[in-house]
């Protein structure tokens, strides 16, 4: 008689798939999707001269050559430098001073209104805040500041890349203004005491204390506005739209409009590469100068 | 040497005290004056939408409802009529609920993996998000337009000039960050919470479904809110994909109008606009607190 067969469950196919794979999944698809493909696609785009019609030509280098005969780029680069520098110097400066203001020198609650209307302009979408300063400086007597001198200024054509570095400013000061005001609130109370029981000033404290430990924020700040002053255009693009001729055009609308209005997908694909290296650039050095572990402390809170 | 130091001691003139006094005000003074400027562009858009003249820009001289007269007719330009307001609020919300959909989902799932679980590459994957955070999206937007351009071709499904298309692009910029805040909040809840629950006969998804995600509330509620405010208030993504006027948000409408109504009728802009960020201002007034920690990257800074 045959002996009797135990009926066992199938042993599970050997293939086991890691546990955090499900979970990453759909997180790796839309990385992959839109930061990778597109930055291999960049590379690619900037040897073919692309437009409407969306073909793949291969030129080679040709737009690269067009980048550095372009008569409109010298122009532009000195736009950007003037734009990023001038900017940057609004949100550090700005922010520092409104940071300690406002953190050091008037109780939480008032300090809290004040940083808050501060970040109004940064949650405010960018169309509405485009129009709140088309107003302000509207040409007619009904913007504001032609109202309060008394003569109609045409702001926007006159002083283009002044028009766009101040709007810029506003927006960008909250970033460092939180980043100060959050720093000053983690340096240990016993040191301004200190400080104080020895007679210092409120001045000589914000001098001699609070900026010195200030430092990593302020490199942070610094560095982090420089890359995305350096890339980003959205508020140029709704204020100025980088004219009157080019005037207030930087870099990265410059690359949009190529690619944009002109339809020269290919050359606005290789100008923003060139931006893209520069950025890279500038993040390398941040990297350096920071350390990775301390910038993702900073960047992420933790 | 020590009649000086006790002249210290001596209560301080009258002119001393002023001095001291006043000088303690400067602070407030330059916070007010500083912040005048934002202050008075906010409060000429409430009054403009309500009055049809103003004066010195603040002052409403006559008050009118006609500013608001998009709510129950279309905008005329001519002839020709602009897109319902309310069309537009409707697609401005479908796109920006998507958004936030997207985001929550992935970045939840994400988070969750990247703070429970011990695998290979985790640290790199946790690099990654940080340099995907600061890296510049927007450089991308001349590649990301031919993917949207061949998804389109070789799918037959619309991404170009499709609201959900465009939001898929817009979730995928804001999910490294808020999956590296939601991992924060998962860093936060004890392991032996989970532990319990695998030791009732959970497996990984219901564990995470049944305990953890109900003690996720309030980093999920500030992801949504977040990335729901992003996609409300986005702009140039939209302006660069969508080309129809049947998918036009609030923001494309109001650049639109900008384009048409800017040097004749202030008026109706400030109230397209006002009803635009209303929902904006809500989220921030209720939140506000919480957004500072939240909408420069989560920064404690200075450690």
């Amino acid at each position: 008689m045959k002996p009797k067969r135990v009926w066992r469950r199938k042993r599970a196919i050997p293939i086991r798939i890691p546990p955090h794979i499900p979970f990453l999944l759909p997180f790796a698809f839309l990385v992959t999707l839109f930061f990778f493909v597109p930055v291999v696609l960049n590379i690619l785009l900037a040897f073919t001269d692309m437009d409407f019609a969306m073909h793949w030509n291969f030129v080679g280098l040709k737009n690269y050559f067009r980048f550095f005969t372009d008569r409109i780029i010298p122009k532009v680069l000195l736009n950007t430098v003037i734009y990023v520098t001038a900017t940057l110097a609004i949100n550090v400066g700005l922010g520092l001073v409104l940071g300690i203001l406002s953190t050091y020198y008037v109780p939480e609650n008032v300090g809290l209104l004040f940083r808050a209307i501060w970040l109004l302009p940064r949650m405010t979408p960018p169309v509405v805040y485009a129009l709140l300063w088309l107003w302000v400086l509207d040409p007619t007597e009904y913007g504001l500041l032609n109202m309060l001198i008394g003569q109609n200024v045409n702001w926007t054509m006159q002083h283009p890349l002044g028009v766009v570095i101040i709007v810029n400013g506003m927006v960008g000061a909250s970033f460092g203004m939180i980043i100060f005001s959050a720093a000053i609130k983690s340096i240990p109370r016993d040191y301004i005491m200190a400080a104080q029981v020895d007679g210092a000033s409120n001045w000589q404290i914000v001098r001699r204390i609070i900026i010195p430990l200030l430092r990593w924020p302020l490199m942070f700040v610094t560095s982090w506005q420089t890359l995305s002053l350096l890339t980003s255009y959205e508020y140029i693009l709704l204020v100025t739209d980088g004219g009157p001729f080019y005037k207030s055009e930087v870099w990265s609308l410059y690359a949009y409009h190529t690619a944009f209005s002109h339809q020269l997908y290919g050359y606005g694909a290789a100008i923003a590469m060139v931006l893209v290296i520069v950025a890279i650039v500038v993040t390398m050095i941040m990297l350096k100068i920071f350390g990775f572990r301390r910038l993702m402390e900073l960047a992420g809170g933790g | 040497m020590n009649r000086k130091k006790e002249r210290r001691y001596v209560a301080p003139s009258t002119w001393t005290r002023i001095v001291r006094r006043a000088s303690r005000g400067v602070p407030y003074i330059l916070l007010a004056l500083s912040s005048l400027p934002i202050l008075s562009m906010y409060l000429w858009l409430l009054m403009s939408s309500l009055s049809s003249k103003v004066l010195f820009g603040f002052i409403p001289a006559e008050f009118t409802a006609r500013n608001w007269r998009f709510l129950w007719e279309p905008i005329q330009m001519g002839a020709a009529a602009h897109l319902s307001v309310w069309k537009a609020t409707w697609n401005t919300l479908i796109f920006a609920v998507s958004v936030m959909l997207i985001v929550v989902l992935v970045a939840t799932l994400a988070g969750f993996a990247l703070s429970r679980m011990q695998f290979r590459g985790r640290e790199s994957i946790m690099r990654l998000i940080i340099l995907l955070h600061a890296f510049p999206g927007i450089t991308l937007l001349i590649a990301i337009f031919y993917v949207l351009y061949f998804l389109t071709r070789a799918t037959h499904i619309k991404f170009l000039d499709s609201l959900w298309g465009v939001a898929l692009v817009k979730a995928s910029l804001e999910i490294p960050w808020s999956a590296w805040i939601i991992k924060g909040f998962f860093d936060n809840i004890p392991w032996e919470v989970e532990w319990s629950a695998y030791i009732d006969g959970c497996n990984r998804f219901q564990a995470w479904y049944k305990v953890i995600l109900p003690q996720l509330k309030p980093g999920i509620a500030a992801i949504s809110i977040f990335s729901f405010l992003a996609g409300w208030g986005e702009f140039i993504y939209l302006y660069t994909f969508i080309f129809s006027e049947q998918n036009q948000t609030l923001s494309l409408l109001i650049k639109a109008l900008i384009g048409e109504f800017r040097f004749t009728d202030y008026g109706l802009l400030a109230a397209v606009s006002l009803f635009y960020i209303v929902p904006v201002l809500i989220f921030f007034i209720f939140t506000q607190k919480g957004l500072m920690r939240v909408t420069v990257g989560g920064i404690k800074g200075g450690r």
